[in-house]
């Protein structure tokens, strides 16, 4: 028998390839009005932002904010700005972040 | 011609190199998570195959291993990759005079890094007419080593120690994304107003504070755009 997981998985997958597609391949070449072309510009900040924070403000049983992720995110979000490149951004956050544990009072 | 077709695919490829070694922890988690749920190898790597979307493949593995309803997997997973409908209509206009088949291939492997660094080379430059060999060269690898990341992470099952929190690569590749992606000030607004929301907005079911927040973030950025121009 087939594991009834795999509708639950095609399913998905044929979901998100519409998410996927609506406009690349099924809205193609279709005129959007102006004020949707607009707000298109503010996509990237905006996902982008609502993807990132909830990863760096976190708060722990104790219902303080971890407080190595908040500064180690500051620092790496400092860097993300001035060199606007991946890989510096990626090596110091973690060594912030490793560094901090460390250093901070669990 | 053949020459700025490679160009542009090298472009890609070198844009997305430390992105690709960023995802093999969160690909592993996925291996990880289909493992620990007793899903099966077949499945876990059906699933990355088929949905290919992170955040939604851990998700969903999660729900079904809690025994949630099959309506409810299948609506949060849809929710949280919603925000590739968004990318979509931003990234159409600019390929929209290719061919059906790659069209096809590039929603197939769409991705926020692959939107992110396509949008901002075609934005910065005004696109270009190999904009989608630069795609392909960023969304493949991406492609790959998320479903080699997968297989390793089912394979060595718990072997990375939580403790090193390799999870906290992925927000750190968000916020270089992020900060690439920021150009002006009602961007900074919709930053700072979609990520506020976010985080106040965790707890709602479905992934729908992600959507959400991202919506009000896009509506604010366009009001202060509105109040600019005046």
């Amino acid at each position: 028998m087939i594991d009834p997981l795999w509708g639950i998985t095609v399913v998905i997958g044929a979901g998100t390839f519409a998410w996927r597609g609506a406009f690349l391949v099924f809205g193609h070449g279709l005129q959007m009005p102006d004020l949707v072309r607009r707000g298109l510009n503010y996509v990237p900040p905006a996902v982008f932002a609502a993807l990132v924070l909830p990863g760096l403000v976190q708060w722990q049983a104790d219902g303080t904010v971890d407080a190595a992720r908040l500064l180690a995110g500051a620092l790496a979000g400092w860097v993300a700005w001035r060199t606007r490149s991946i890989l510096p951004t990626m090596i110091i956050g973690m060594i912030a972040l490793w560094g901090l544990r460390a250093l901070l009072p669990a | 011609m053949e020459s700025a077709r490679r160009q542009a695919f090298a472009d890609g490829l070198k844009a997305v190199g430390p992105m690709v070694a960023a995802i093999v922890p969160f690909g592993m988690t996925a291996g990880v998570a289909g493992l620990d749920a007793g899903l099966g190898a077949a499945l876990t790597m059906g699933m990355s195959l088929i949905v290919f979307a992170g955040a939604s493949q851990i998700a969903s593995i999660q729900l079904i291993d809690a025994g949630a309803a099959v309506p409810l997997v299948v609506i949060t997973a849809l929710i949280i990759n919603l925000r590739m409908l968004m990318y979509s209509a931003h990234l159409a206009p600019h390929f929209h005079h290719l061919t059906l088949g790659w069209r096809s291939l590039m929603a197939y492997i769409l991705t926020d890094q692959a939107y992110a660094l396509t949008i901002s080379r075609v934005m910065s430059e005004g696109g270009e007419r190999y904009s989608h060999w630069f795609y392909l060269g960023v969304a493949l690898p991406l492609w790959g080593v998320w479903q080699l990341a997968t297989a390793f992470g089912y394979w060595a099952g718990t072997a990375m120690p939580p403790s090193w929190e390799l999870g906290f690569i992925v927000p750190l590749i968000f916020l270089s994304l992020l900060m690439m992606s920021i150009n002006s000030r009602p961007g900074v607004i919709a930053a700072l107003v979609a990520g506020s929301l976010s985080v106040l907005g965790r707890d709602l079911p479905a992934g729908l504070g992600l959507i959400l927040a991202s919506l009000v973030g896009i509506a604010a950025g366009v009001i202060v755009e509105e109040w600019r121009r005046d």
